[in-house]
């Protein structure tokens, strides 16, 4: 059989910047075929260049079997290739019949269309498990709703391939399983699904076929059936991967930062965090696991002092400074605090780098006198603490938006270990970080562990918190359900974070 | 009796220019451009009018080079703002101080006085309709002495409005605009071309904008002098805003100011207890209830989500 997309020798470059380097790929028919790598590995450029957003340099496209030219997204389009992009291409204001009709109104007037797509609509509801309310506001449906008249947009256009670019990075995992059902439903009815992503068990789970990107190049396709994560995390990042971090027994010290009967309540006067206590040491990583909204987040803003208790101690080195509320303060005696949401309590997309990493920190003397601020001086600190930390490119004048998640991630990191803190405290630290990076970062924090500071790690991701933390503390529904040590197991620790408790905190 | 019927029939009168510029404006918004310049379309609009029809003693060939000349200021936008990706509120201020420069300059070259064009004959005019057999009936007679005395030009202004209400709503074009406005990448993606959608809404912006113009020197006046818009065009602006970028609520917003604007014509000299109101402070009324009104008697307006924005094609 004839493959739905052949890829022939295709080649880009931006600038200094090869994009993609002669890659050639075949995509059967009826099948889902993933291509996965790192950020800034080429993906997103290859399925652009399949999509008429851009042209290549060279390089030749065949679509079932015939060389095509792909000028525009039009082009694409009418050759059957439609494309779910990462961030939705959606007028959010709009029904979603008009989102789905725009660009494919057939007429002068749209109301003949509007009908046309209602029916279709409720075709493609029945054979693809994709319900959704047409005269719905788009803007106002959940992203996973969303994300589905992105497809059914592709699919009133007759698309016979889609393209997905990392499309579970904003669903729950109910929803992403509930999109992989779809993607399934979909080959079986003989479309051909491209996945993008860099979550390599996803690749597992839904693929037919990988293939594996690492800078600009196609460095191996596989039958997904004879690959296992190990050997993909391996071509993604060209050297062997330590899937689990290595570290030495902790050796832990006097008590750092003690939380008592922390309480705190949102608007409503609903206990967000309910009587928290625990304390974090010298020379440990303590851990806190627990299904994302569970109260950790409100935790982290408490610690960090960016919202103050209602009732309860934040003891730090013998003070109590939770009554304070004060981030600057807190930093100041010596917290360093990476917050979970890096683009927009992390750093400021349009600063520069330089810029960014020192937020938080640019009051101090050593960056200029006064009201003054010595630009040499943040330039120069930037580049130090970016060699130091890997940041790709090492430009601190590069705007902070231009960076990949983790190296965004990392230029943060370094500002804050670099501030020499007492107390660490760290926020989903790999998220939306490629495993290069995620890998760094891991070892940043033990470093920081063995040179005897303390650590609080909050992560969503179970098998993070599992290989980083001494102890491992668990959050449900704004409590602690329990303590457990790093051997604890998946189910152990699954069973707290569905609130089934076995010992009082 | 007669007083309420003037008031009413000027109301008519002098919505007409804010109608058609709030709704150049509208159809420019809608897409994502800015278009602080009203003012100056509608400017350089009355003065190529005035100036054209004087030379050639026609208000049509005035209107029609009006709309030239209009649409040529709005390209002048559409390029910067467009292809240029420049700010479009420095652009529209750009565009609004060259033409009332230049209607100056150019006014005073031409007929040496002092900026003024020469007062136009009636065929150089677009007069109201006239029904004198009608206003003796009784109801039927007032309603067209409110109605039925008003230029074609006022016509065209109320019928835009519908026009536009449906062509954004049912059309193609309007859908496609109205998604360019939202999301230009949206409509870049589904292969539409973003920059031609939005040429064509600064175009019909101009083309309104020069009826509009046309209107002010050709109809409600006999010959364009300096400066003669009186920032019509900025309280189109604003019933825009008031209006929620829709074209329906603009007609009555733009009414609302048409009716301030007439008040303060008929209210000049008009005294409270033998105290003189002065005409300044009558003419003040439009623009002070304006930023009342906007300031705190509407709720929340939101724009346009892409509007002032260049559409850059980088992901």
């Amino acid at each position: 059989m004839t493959p739905a997309i052949e890829l022939i020798g295709i080649d880009k470059r931006f600038g200094s910047v090869h994009a993609n380097k002669d890659v050639s790929l075949a995509i059967a028919t009826g099948s889902i075929h993933g291509i996965i790598g790192e950020n800034g590995a080429g993906k997103s450029t290859l399925m652009s260049i399949l999509f008429g957003f851009y042209q290549a340099d060279a390089g030749e496209i065949r679509v079932k079997g015939k060389p095509v030219k792909i000028r525009s997204s039009s082009d694409a389009i009418a050759l059957g290739i439609g494309m779910v992009h990462q961030h939705f291409m959606l007028v959010e204001p709009f029904t979603v019949l008009e989102n789905v009709v725009l660009g494919a109104e057939g007429g002068r007037l749209i109301g003949p269309a509007l009908v046309k797509a209602r029916a279709e609509l409720v075709r493609l509801a029945k054979d693809y498990e994709l319900e959704v309310d047409p005269d719905a506001i788009v803007g106002e449906l959940p992203v996973g709703l969303q994300q589905r008249v992105e497809i059914l947009k592709a699919l009133f256009r007759g698309a016979e391939t889609l393209i997905l670019d990392e499309p579970t990075g904003v669903l729950t995992p109910d929803e992403a399983d509930h999109l992989f059902r779809i993607l399934r439903t979909l080959t079986d009815q003989g479309k051909t699904v491209i996945l993008i992503t860099h979550k390599l068990r996803e690749i597992i789970a839904i693929t037919d076929h990988v293939s594996v990107m690492r800078r600009g190049e196609v460095v191996a396709t596989r039958k997904t059936m004879e690959t296992d994560v190990m050997e993909l995390a391996e071509l993604m990042v060209g050297r062997r991967v330590l899937m689990h971090v290595e570290k030495g027994p902790a050796t832990p010290g006097e008590t750092v930062l003690e939380v008592k009967n922390l309480t705190w309540k949102d608007r409503k006067g609903i206990a967000r965090v309910d009587n928290v206590s625990f304390s974090v040491r010298k020379g440990e990583i303590v851990g806190i696991a627990g299904v994302s909204g569970n109260g950790q987040s409100e935790l982290l803003d408490v610690i960090a002092g960016i919202t103050r208790p209602a009732s309860g101690q934040v003891i730090f080195e013998g003070k109590d400074i939770g009554i304070l509320g004060d981030p600057r303060h807190m930093r100041a005696e010596g917290l360093a605090h990476v917050p979970e949401d890096r683009q927009h309590r992390g750093l400021i997309g349009s600063f520069d780098a330089a810029e960014s990493a020192i937020l938080g920190w640019h009051h101090l003397d050593s960056l200029g006198k006064g009201y003054r601020l010595d630009r040499d001086k943040v330039i120069a600190r930037a580049k130090s603490e970016m060699e130091e930390f890997d940041v790709r490119p090492p430009d601190p004048l590069l705007k902070s938006s231009k960076f990949s998640g983790g190296n965004q991630q990392k230029l943060i990191i370094a500002r804050e270990i670099k501030s020499d803190p007492d107390l660490l405290i760290v926020g989903q630290p790999t998220r939306g970080v490629d495993i290069g990076a995620i890998e760094y970062i891991h070892k940043r924090i033990i470093q920081l562990r063995d040179e005897g500071k303390a650590v609080l790690l909050v992560s969503v991701e179970l098998d993070e918190i599992r290989s980083m933390s001494d102890r491992i503390l668990v959050m449900f529904a704004g409590r602690v359900m329990g303590e457990r040590g790093p051997d604890a197991t998946e189910r152990e620790l699954g069973l707290l974070m569905a609130g089934v408790a076995q010992d009082a905190a | 009796m007669n007083l309420y019927i003037e008031l009413l029939a000027s109301t008519i009168r002098m919505s007409v220019p804010l109608i058609l510029a709030c709704i150049a404006g509208l159809w420019s918004e809608r897409s994502g451009i800015v278009d602080i310049g009203l003012e100056g379309k509608m400017l350089i609009a009355a003065f190529v009018a005035a100036s054209a029809s004087a030379v050639f003693g026609s208000a049509w060939i005035g209107l029609f080079c009006a709309v030239l000349a209009s649409v040529a200021f709005a390209l002048v936008h559409g390029y910067a703002s467009i292809n240029q990706r420049g700010n479009q509120v420095v652009s529209g201020v750009a565009i609004n101080m060259l033409a009332a420069g230049l209607a100056v300059v150019l006014g005073n070259e031409w007929f040496k006085e002092g900026g003024r064009t020469p007062a136009l004959p009636p065929e150089g005019r677009f007069l109201p309709f006239e029904f004198p057999m009608l206003y003796d009936i009784p109801v039927v007679g007032t309603f067209a002495k409110i109605f039925l005395t008003h230029s074609i030009l006022a016509y065209f202004a109320f019928a835009i409005v519908p026009l536009s209400a449906w062509a954004l709503a049912r059309t193609r074009f309007g859908l496609r605009l109205r998604a360019v406005g939202e999301n230009p990448q949206a409509v870049d993606t589904a292969g539409i071309s973003v920059a031609a959608l939005r040429y064509r809404a600064v175009i019909i912006a101009g083309v309104l904008c020069g009826v509009a113009g046309a209107f002010i020197s050709t109809s409600l006046s006999s010959s364009f002098v300096r400066d003669m818009t009186a920032g019509s065009g900025f309280m189109a602006l604003a019933a825009l805003i008031f209006a929620n970028w829709r074209a329906y609520p603009a007609l009555g917003a733009c009414l609302l100011f048409g009716f301030l604007q007439a008040i303060g014509n008929f209210a000049q000299g008009a005294s409270v207890d033998g105290f003189q109101i002065p005409v300044q402070f009558i003419n003040m009324l439009p623009y002070v209830l304006t930023v009342v009104l906007l300031a705190g008697f509407i709720g929340k307006s939101v724009p346009p989500r892409a509007s002032g924005i260049p559409y850059v094609k980088d992901r």
